[in-house]
């Protein structure tokens, strides 16, 4: 679960973050005033602050916000100047936009506020669709407008060259004024409330704003997004009254309160139009009290009435979003928010604590029951101090009940302006003086003046604090006259008084936003039950009791047993038999499952290790006949969990070579897992391997996500003759992955189907490997998240249009991308009983190729989905996807907040723990990063560097001697230069164009190979790499249907390719070594196939073991093979020299 | 790197070497020779001494031969608790082997419970589990489990397999994270100066306030004799499996760690030796 933060205000309006991990509410020491109301998104917090002006504070990231300007320069020939910018009349600008039509000359780009900042100055892209250009970056065409080309040619007339320029958003994580509208509004702002940001994803971090002005107007803020996180302009929204308070959920939901006590809801909220269309009016949940505040999510709506009784709305969703019915809660809160995933956040009304709502699940919204945060502030002692000042503080006058010290504060310090709003605000509030509306049993704003001797925060201005003091009469007199105003002021303040400490003992809260919080039902929160010292299990590893139980036993085994070893034991060691009942699938076809009986027979083996014989005991033709396999040859066990067998598979080296595993199932999931953990245990054992993986291991990972390790035997890589890889021996290691990448030294990072960056914890067995068969510590919570896509599809036809009544021929109407398979919204599962959903059905609108409005893809035909056509005989298709998350425990730890693509590690044998490692990485945007700070003792390191390129990328790798390549999107190649210990992120990129007509996918590079795949599955060797040439002259085919490849600090290479033939069967996703890799010949001689199908990502950047020296007769093999290594080591030697 | 892992180990694999010897006053036909042997401390003494009965059974006129019954320096040994425990409470600073008498005659039934067959033993130690699960789990788990999942808890115990013992007591020691342990620790303090057989009470591994309790907690509720006061010098050691754990040793690891396979933690308070 990624660390998110809730956001509260207190009722003195400092504003405090709380981490889902953390206990403590830390003070935002960056505001340097206070604020009223703050609405939280995961990537920034909004908040209107008592000058009443909206501030944005963007919450620091290693990924930099950068907008990249651009404009192009136009030329035209004439046989005088040659190329100028003398122009024909008719032609476009000389700087235009790339259509022409607009003038864009350079100084006409400035930076649109203060919190924006240049990055350099305009340079001219020398980069044409994925080809380098000549220097100058120009592309040659006869004519605007028209194709151009990278070359010149005879008939070149006209020539133009892209300018680019980025400017980059400096303010983060301090609060930073938005920029003024030209137009001033009428009025300021009461209520802000952001969302939407689940409506589209395009453009990236596309977030509703939504605010409420004093006077009841309801305005929306444009273009808020990634690149331009202050939105543009401000958008009033006609209303039919005057609203209070709004709120708006991640999705399409947006809902108001009117002053009258009604509640409106917006509807028409759509993809199109975020804005949303019109107002539908739901009354007040009780008739005789109006209602004070709604918050909403994603398909929730929660009311508080004026008597603070809190109300749940029955029956909203987006196709309904006004509900059905109102719901009684109990609890009385005076404020209430939604954050993330529905979860509920409130402020009671009593004690103005924030309160949680517990057991809040997609089936039960309303969840069960609230529970009060309890965890302190930081700073907590210098509180007295802070509330005194605060006396002055404007914060508290958006709650209604503490009107009196606010009245005191505008009196004392602000200026007319202040005391207006309040006074307006008051008087709307409250329609009718004389209803008395809230009690309130502590405001907290009553701190008498001599309590402020403490030590002062050193945000809160001296002179608010001198004034408290030195005005405490004053402060009794403001009282009087408040009293005139409104009876219950007075009661609240001499409440308070009676209870002068009150603020001592808890923060007084006023506003909370949950809206960047993500926590749902399965997260663990330390909100609750406060503890100063958590006994932990990690520091606890080297208590002092722990040593001390450590040391006694083995004493104790000194003591008891060391001088005692020839007595006999008085337990005789027997076989150990385990049965069951199982189905398998049967060798033999007709293929299918039949029951069988299964047993492992485990016993002490000839050298005191434990070994075992595995029986299959099935029927033939009424007789018994039974299959066996010894315990010590089986090389790997596979989960295959689908919905209707919760089976596994058992290979031996045999059995590889076939491509056709024992395959079982067990009756239940339970069964299975036990299985499969005795059988992983019972091999170990036979193997006698046991603890973590070595630092030398290879990791892979299956196409379901389940990661295996391997540890290489050093004749792995032996030369001549190579240990075969279809007897590597394979174990699980819990936790869920799409990517993992490692280095010689233990460091190893793994990448989850949601793109989260996990970092490997050091520990091992997790998942379905508990109690003994996985360590205590270091395994930790692993939640992962993929979509499952399923097709609408429909056909043309005259009388009625688009329908699902389709040709006999067709696909079926609702169908998975193939359109061989039938796949409905309701018979859809998750992928595997581990996977559960989610969310519901939604239209994919992200489609490659483009759809439209409705999020249909057009095409003249079924096969061809992918155009987009308009003709009478058409076919659509239509995209749905759904997510579904996965649970489960493993040795990997998550490394927020950016989400990654791609992953790679030097694989450097580091010298000292404390050595920084250079790690490299793509965010699942595309940019490109650098880690600071990794080291075997800090596997996560500390931050990311961000390297900048003009296009997103997709792979990366870094090899010996800090060589660097990467793949753009376009599926070019880059190399960086000048990479080294020094300067970790190096400093340009150097275009290296892909291999003919080839779009380059996956890059791998090892001490002096590099290697890469592209799109075609062709694997391609870098020619003429040199130290003086690291770039290389050219690429050499390899071999074909290769999926992804990893070389290792040896030049190793090993790939997962496609289409393997085994003798039984035919597999994708096979685990392939390259044989005859020698320095000398880099790019080896033939394939030997390891483990699969189903394989999907390997590295054995791990294995730096040479192999055992074979002095064979002829001498030429160990001659050349020391030079490379010696110079490895001077490079890595450089390496960590900082 | 020492890992809580080899705690377990170590637990089950404790041994105690044993010379069993023979009563004065057995009738024999001729010398009993003493029968050397290593003893499981967290098994039961009935359940490992067919060796010795057998042994001893070919010296002793079968016409005399009642139920073999054990003794350390006058105290009948007790076979329902763990072999370890008793060694710790009685005999803990004695010089090894421990020298066990064996008889086969005058068996003190107001001491010792009859253990005609195996089948006791395990009834015994099932109940035990049960018992220690209702505290842990409120009885969750272990009704959760099918007759061949105790089969196996037992035959684990019986035949000393560690692997098949702990592939299903896994189970039996997990706990909700949130809630920071089990519900109550089983635990049951043996004191030789006491004339009750041992203290069980109910106790939370977490205080109300949400700190884990330790050792030392326990026994300042239950046991507090069992404490050094202040600037005194300490008068009983606190023992399970022949060490002394630290007493702010977490209850909860204790539990999951240093339990018996019955999933009791047994403790043992002994006067400290004087000499």
């Amino acid at each position: 679960m990624p660390v998110s933060l809730l956001w509260a205000v207190d009722v003195y309006g400092r504003v405090y973050s709380l981490s889902t991990a953390g206990q403590l509410w830390e003070q935002c020491h960056d505001a340097q005033m206070e604020f009223k109301r703050v609405t939280a998104a995961q990537q920034c917090c909004w908040g209107i602050a008592c000058d009443n002006n909206i501030y944005l504070n963007v919450h620091a990231s290693d990924l930099p916000v950068r907008y990249q300007e651009e404009t192009y320069e136009n030329q035209r020939w004439n046989p005088i100047d040659g190329f100028s910018d003398r122009l024909l009349p008719s032609d476009r600008w000389q700087w235009s936009d790339v259509t022409g039509l607009q003038h864009q000359p350079l100084d006409n780009f400035r930076i649109p506020s203060d919190s924006w900042e240049w990055e350099g100055d305009w340079y001219a892209d020398e980069n044409f669709e994925g080809e380098p250009t000549e220097k100058g970056g120009w592309t040659y065409a006869i004519d605007f407008p028209a194709t151009y080309t990278k070359d010149k040619k005879w008939n070149s007339c006209v020539r133009r060259r892209r300018w680019l320029r980025y400017r980059r958003y400096k303010a983060m994580d301090t609060w930073a004024k938005i920029p003024p509208q030209q137009t001033t509004l009428p009025d300021p702002f009461s209520d802000i409330s952001c969302g939407g940001w689940e409506i589209n994803e395009e453009p990236r971090g596309r977030l509703s704003l939504w605010a409420v002005s004093l006077q009841g107007k309801v305005w929306f803020r444009e273009g808020i997004y990634h690149h331009n996180p202050e939105g543009s302009f401000w958008e009033d929204i006609p209303l039919p009254g005057e609203v209070v308070q709004i709120s708006c959920g991640p999705g399409d939901l947006v809902w108001a309160v009117l002053w009258e006590g009604q509640l409106m809801v917006r509807e028409g909220i759509s993809r199109d139009c975020p804005k949303g269309t019109t107002w539908a009016v739901v009354d007040s949940p009780n008739p005789d009290v109006g209602a004070t505040h709604v918050a909403v999510g994603n398909n929730v709506v929660w009311a508080l009435t004026k008597d603070n009784k809190v109300w749940f709305r029955r029956g909203v969703n987006s196709h309904n979003p006004c509900g059905s019915g109102w719901i009684s809660m109990v609890g009385e809160m005076i404020m209430i928010n939604v954050g993330l995933n529905d979860q509920v956040l409130g402020i009671g009304s009593q004690d103005r604590a924030v309160y949680f709502r517990q057991g809040v699940t997609s089936s039960e919204l309303s969840g069960k029951t609230w529970r009060a945060i309890t965890v302190p502030r930081d700073g907590d002692r210098s509180h007295s101090s802070a509330s005194a000042g605060s006396l002055q503080s404007a914060g508290c006058y958006f709650c209604g009940e503490v009107r009196a010290q606010s009245v005191v504060s505008d009196n004392q310090e602000r200026p007319q302006e202040r005391a207006f709003l309040l006074v307006q605000l008051f008087w709307r509030r409250n329609p009718s003086p004389g209803e008395e509306e809230i009690k309130a049993p502590c405001a907290g704003v009553a701190i008498s003046p001599s309590q402020s001797g403490g030590p002062l925060d050193p945000q809160w201005s001296n002179v608010d604090l001198e004034e408290a003091q030195g005005h405490p009469v004053q402060t009794g007199a403001v009282l009087d006259s408040a009293d005139t105003c409104s009876l219950s002021s007075v009661a609240t303040y001499t409440l308070a008084m009676e209870d002068p400490y009150g603020a001592d003992e808890h923060p007084l809260w006023a506003w909370v936003s949950g809206g960047g919080c993500s926590v749902d039902s399965h997260s663990q929160l330390n909100w609750f039950n406060f503890q100063s010292m958590n006994l932990s299990v990690t520091p606890a590893q080297t208590a002092a009791w722990r040593r001390q139980i450590f040391e006694q036993l083995s004493e104790r085994t000194k003591r008891e047993i060391d001088n005692f070893r020839h007595y006999e034991q008085a337990i005789e060691q027997s076989v150990w038999v385990k049965k069951g009942t199982m189905q398998w699938w049967r060798d033999w076809k007709p293929h299918k499952w039949i029951d069988v009986h299964f047993a492992l027979e485990q016993f002490s083996g000839s050298e005191g290790n434990k070994d075992g014989i595995l029986f299959i005991y099935y029927n033939f033709y009424e007789e018994k006949k039974y299959l066996h396999a010894f315990i010590n040859e089986v090389t790997i066990l596979v989960p295959v969990l689908n919905d209707s067998k919760h089976s596994f598979a058992i290979y031996t080296p045999e059995r590889t070579k076939q491509r056709w595993p024992i395959r079982l199932a067990a009756a239940t999931e339970l069964e299975m897992q036990d299985w499969l953990a005795l059988l992983s245990d019972s091999c170990c054992d036979s193997r006698v391997i046991q603890g973590p993986p070595s630092k030398q291991a290879i990791w892979s990972v299956t196409c379901k996500g389940d990661i295996f390790v391997s540890e290489p035997s050093p004749s792995l890589e032996a030369m001549p003759y190579p240990s075969p890889c279809d007897q590597m021996f394979w174990r699980q290691v819990g936790g869920h992955l799409r990517v993992v990448e490692c280095n010689s030294v233990g460091i190893v990072w793994g990448i989850g189907y949601d793109h989260t960056a996990w970092v490997y914890t050091g520990g091992y067995g997790g998942g379905i490997f508990q109690g003994l068969s996985s360590s205590t510590d270091n395994i930790y919570t692993q939640v992962d998240a993929k979509s499952v896509y399923i097709y609408e599809n429909q056909r043309w036809n005259p009388v009625s249009g688009y329908t699902n009544r389709g040709l006999p021929t067709d696909r079926y109407m609702w169908s998975d991308a193939s359109g061989l398979h039938e796949c409905t919204k309701t018979n859809m599962k998750p992928p595997s009983p581990q996977w559960t959903w989610v969310s519901d059905w939604a239209i994919d609108y992200s489609v490659s190729g483009g759809t439209d409005r409705e999020g249909w893809q057009y095409a003249a035909d079924f096969p061809f989905i992918r155009l987009r056509f308009m003709g009478t005989c058409e076919q659509c298709v239509f995209l749905l996807h759904r997510k579904c998350k996965l649970t489960t425990t493993g040795p990997w730890q998550e490394i927020p907040p950016i989400s990654l693509s791609d992953v790679t590690i030097l694989p450097c044998a580091a010298q000292s723990s404390v050595d920084v490692v250079p790690l490299w990485a793509i965010s699942n945007k595309g940019d490109v990063l650098c880690r600071l700070g990794v080291t075997t003792l800090t596997p996560a390191g500390s931050s990311w560097l961000h390297v900048g390129t003009d296009q997103p990328f997709k792979s990366i790798s870094i090899g010996a001697a800090s060589q660097v390549w990467a793949i753009a999107k376009d599926g070019s190649a880059f190399y960086r230069g000048s990479v080294s210990p020094q300067s970790p992120a190096g400093d340009c990129w150097y275009h290296i164009p892909s291999p003919a007509k080839q779009k380059l996918k996956q890059v791998s590079v090892g001490r002096t190979s590099v290697y890469t795949v592209d799109e075609n599955g062709n694997l391609w060797y870098r020619q003429g790499v040199t130290p003086s040439y690291p770039q290389g002259s050219s690429w050499e085919h390899i071999s074909n249907n290769v999926r992804k490849v990893s070389v290792g600090p040896l030049d190793q290479v090993w790939i997962i390719a496609d289409k393997v033939q085994g003798s039984q069967s035919l597999s994708c996703g096979t685990v392939c070594h390259r044989l005859g890799v020698q320095p000398m010949e880099p790019k080896g001689q033939s394939w030997d196939y390891g483990i699969g199908g189903g394989w999907d990502h390997i590295t054995v950047r791990g294995n730096s073991m040479e192999p055992p020296r074979i002095h064979l007769p002829s001498l030429t093999a160990p001659a050349p093979q020391s030079p490379l290594p010696v110079r490895n080591k001077e490079v890595n030697g450089d390496a960590v020299g900082c | 790197m020492a890992d809580d892992k080899d705690v377990l180990r170590d637990v089950w694999f404790g041994r105690i070497p044993t010379c069993f010897i023979l009563n004065q006053d057995e009738v024999t036909e001729r010398e009993a020779e003493p029968y050397y042997l290593l003893l499981p401390r967290v098994s039961y003494l009935t359940l490992v001494t067919d060796k010795v009965k057998k042994h001893f059974h070919k010296v002793v006129r079968t016409d005399d031969v009642e139920e073999m019954w054990l003794e350390y320096e006058g105290t009948p040994l007790k076979w329902h608790y763990p072999i370890g425990v008793l060694f710790d409470l009685h005999a803990s600073n004695t010089v090894l082997p421990w020298s066990i008498t064996v008889h086969f005659k005058n068996f003190p039934d107001r001491d010792l419970l009859h253990c005609p067959s195996n089948s006791v033993i395990e009834a015994h130690f099932m109940s035990s589990i049960k018992e220690a699960d209702a505290l842990k789990h409120k009885s969750q788990v272990v009704n959760d489990m099918q007759k061949k999942d105790h089969k196996q808890l037992w035959m684990g115990l019986q035949n000393d397999k560690f692997d098949q013992f702990w592939a299903m007591n896994r189970k039996l020691m997990e706990y909700p994270t949130e809630e920071g342990g089990f519900r109550y620790i089983p635990f049951r303090i043996y004191q030789t100066m006491s004339d009750r057989p041992f203290i069980q009470k109910l106790f939370r591994p977490v205080s109300p306030e949400g700190n884990m309790h330790t050792l030392g907690d326990l026994l300042k509720e239950m046991c507090p004799a069992a404490l050094p006061n202040d600037g005194e010098q300490k008068r009983y050691q606190v023992v399970i499996h022949g060490i002394e754990p630290l007493l702010e040793t977490p209850l909860q690891w204790l539990s999951e760690h240093l339990s018996h396979p019955d999933n009791f933690l047994h403790i043992c308070v002994t006067p400290v030796p004087s000499d």
